[in-house]
């Protein structure tokens, strides 16, 4: 039986947290995602979890400590921002390799410099190829279910990887909105018991991690990780069904929003996607045939599914809500049109950089998008593909 | 019951085994020896690394020295990567997850580099939250595992491969950083700083009241290093020796604030007779160099001086 509430996304992502009731959590205060370890501390203060909360000295040591607890034997847990982030850059690696399924919110923020304390998706993109699963969340609905699954996903004997559950910095984790909450003994039966085969703890089965990897065995080591991110896939896939089975809240590697018959559209991550979708609503409305794909799980990148989805398009504008600063385009984009190109579809696409430290992106700057697709699909034809969307320009 | 070596070495199996890399003459494993057989035989470890000589050389894929359950994460995070172990098994133990009848107790071992410089923030923020765990510094007075590098706990004049000893600057020109004391700042409920001299005893010891004292601990032990002192291997109790028979190293344990020097020479060497027999100070023995001798040892004085102070001041 669901309960109907009133929570901003980070309330959501503490409540889900209290819920999961893990063994650890370590963790530093940082804009936007702060309030995370302050409702989950006040959960430890009020004796409604069994955690040991860990108030580090840094996010280095937050990453540090879970990766520690984790290794022990224990269900442990983090929440950072932007240069929270780039600070456990080391250890994010490290617990990866390690094949810990540690579960992190990731709250969505503009990584330094210059200091903006906004959303873009700079953070995740500079860990994108960390060997983390990383699921992405338009609203706090979707950051609360994410998170519902992350431990599933993680603890699964074929993945042993850890999980980032994105959202929009300030757009989801400070914004109230209404949300379906599960029953702490329907989440608890769900997540389920965290059972870890080889643990630090077990003192009948003393075990060594983390050792220097030489020449003869690091690369099969990463080889193991990569074939770990194929099989997350298909668990991911699963613990869906599952989880859709027990609310009726259906999730995919990606929602397609008016995208079969579409002939123009949009792919994009977070709660961009919200704005997205009313554009396309109107658009239905005055006859235009616009899509859009909202993309849920980012790494593993579903290469395949994103190519077929896409294969019937005229015109395709990825968003990317960080810049990569490669005279080439956004990271997103190169993983779309990636995809496209390996499985041998083509459809002109356009990449967009947008809200860049928080810059509102407004209904407005979705529908010129939708008609520069527009334009395209009429003629073929990509002029300029790495594009600005919402960016001031000095008059010539 | 007293302190009897042979009995222990007898009756403890080493729980740090041979077969680990380490060079011949390393101060290091001698005192991880030591301090692992400070355990009770019943109980359990979980020995946190940071990376450097001592990780590198007893974990390389896919042997292990450590018998104990082991982990190494990063340079920088022995004491954070220990305490999350700590937090977790506090966190299973509560909700009755763990064997009720066992124990487990928490030590990360860092060298210099790691524990000095690097690292200091993350020992730091474990000692201050209180963590029930011992960190240990091997401390060699440089980076080693990277080429003999300064660091901050390398004692001034010595030549290491970023502060040479060259013709206009003769070596590393600081004096030494004092971690004992900034650990003693942390309030803590037992510091110590000891080293291998004296059938281990003093090691021992300190080792065993930091293990088995509740809350958190820090030992700093002076672990010398042949390669970056310039030492023949054989003579590595030589140079511990000559290291607190000159005060340079002063055994000290500092209990819930209060200072205890356990072992005080009965004639304070010259500090001369430590620097001599190492490599890394030969320059100080040129002639014309003879301030730099008379300096070192009024920095040794003063500092044994303060020691004296302080342990009669908390002793009042």
């Amino acid at each position: 039986m669901s309960i109907r509430e009133r929570l901003s996304g980070n309330e959501a992502t503490a409540v889900a947290m209290k819920q999961i009731n893990p063994d650890v959590v370590a963790a530093f205060p940082i804009t936007p995602s702060t309030e995370i370890p302050q409702y989950f501390s006040t959960f430890v203060a009020n004796g409604e979890v069994d955690t040991e909360f860990v108030a580090v000295e840094s996010e280095h040591s937050a990453m540090s400590a879970t990766i520690g607890a984790e290794a022990a034997g224990a269900r442990a847990m983090t929440a950072t921002s932007a240069n929270g982030l780039s600070l456990m850059w080391e250890m994010i690696y490290i617990a990866s390799s390690l094949r810990l399924p540690i579960v992190m919110a990731l709250v969505n923020r503009a990584v330094s410099g210059p200091l903006n304390i906004h959303n873009d998706h700079s953070d995740a993109m500079g860990v994108r190829d960390a060997g983390w699963i990383m699921l992405f969340s338009e609203n706090n609905q979707e950051a609360y279910d994410n998170m519902l699954m992350a431990h599933r996903i993680a603890e699964n004997k074929d993945v042993l990887l850890p999980v980032m559950i994105c959202q929009d910095g300030f757009i989801t984790s400070h914004s109230i909105e209404n949300i379906q909450l599960e029953t702490d003994e329907e989440v608890r039966k769900f997540v389920g018991q965290y059972k870890p085969e080889h643990y630090l703890l077990n003192a009948d089965e003393p075990i060594a991690v983390g050792p220097l990897d030489v020449q003869a065995y690091l690369f099969e080591h990463k080889a193991q990780q990569a074939e770990a991110m194929r099989n997350a896939k298909k668990v991911i896939k699963k613990v869906a069904e599952d989880f859709e089975k027990w609310t009726g809240r259906k999730y995919e590697f990606f929602e397609k929003y008016k995208l079969d018959d579409a002939e123009i559209a949009i792919i994009c991550m977070n709660s961009t996607a919200g704005t997205t979708k009313a554009v396309v609503d109107q658009l239905r409305q005055k006859g235009v045939k616009a899509g859009l794909l909202k993309l849920r799980m980012f790494r593993p990148f579903p290469t395949e599914e994103i190519s077929e989805a896409l294969a019937h398009l005229k015109a395709v504008a990825v968003l990317d809500k960080a810049d990569s600063l490669n005279a080439a385009g956004g990271a997103l984009f190169e993983d779309v049109t990636s995809a496209m190109y390996v499985n041998g579809k083509h459809v002109p696409m356009v990449n967009y950089i947008y809200g860049i430290g928080g810059r509102d992106t407004t209904e407005k700057q979705i529908e010129s998008v939708y008609s520069d697709l527009a334009e395209i699909a009429k003629n073929g034809k990509v002029e300029n593909p790495y594009r600005y969307l919402g960016l001031r320009r000095r008059e010539n | 019951m007293a302190y009897d070596m042979k009995e222990i070495v007898a009756n403890k199996p080493s729980r740090f085994t041979e077969g680990h890399r380490m060079c011949a003459g390393c101060g290091a494993p001698v005192v991880a020896r030591m301090i692992m057989r400070a355990l009770k035989p019943e109980d359990h470890a979980v020995v946190a690394n940071a990376t450097g000589c001592m990780e590198v050389s007893s974990f390389m894929y896919p042997y292990t020295a450590w018998t104990d359950s082991f982990i190494h994460t990063a340079f920088e995070c022995a004491g954070a990567t220990c305490a999350g172990a700590e937090a977790a098994y506090k966190s299973l133990k509560k909700q009755g997850k763990l064997p009720e009848d066992k124990t487990t107790k928490f030590i990360a071992f860092g060298g210099d580099g790691g524990t000095y410089d690097i690292g200091l923030q993350s020992l730091s923020g474990a000692m201050e939250r209180g963590h029930d765990m011992v960190y240990v510094c091997y401390d060699n007075g440089a980076y080693m595992n990277t080429g003999i590098q300064r660091s901050s706990a390398t004692p001034k004049f010595a030549d290491t491969t970023t502060s040479p000893a060259g013709k206009v600057i003769p070596g590393k020109m600081q004096a030494r950083k004092d971690l004992t004391e900034i650990m003693v700042g942390h309030h803590i409920p037992y510091v110590a700083q000891t080293l291998a001299y004296m059938n281990f005893k003093d090691l021992y010891e300190k080792a065993e009241k930091a293990i088995y004292t509740e809350g958190p601990a820090f030992l700093n032990v002076l672990a010398p290093c042949p390669r970056g002192w310039g030492y023949p291997t054989e003579d590595l109790m030589t140079i511990n020796k000559l290291a607190v028979e000159t005060c340079y190293w002063p055994l000290y344990e500092v209990v819930n604030g209060k200072y205890k020097i356990t072992y005080k020479p009965v004639k304070k060497l010259p500090v001369e007779e430590f620097l001599r027999p190492q490599k890394r100070f030969k320059h100080m023995f040129k002639p014309g160099n003879e301030w730099m001798i008379d300096e070192f040892q009024k920095e040794v004085d003063s500092r044994w001086q303060e020691l004296l102070n302080l342990e009669e001041i908390t002793n009042k």
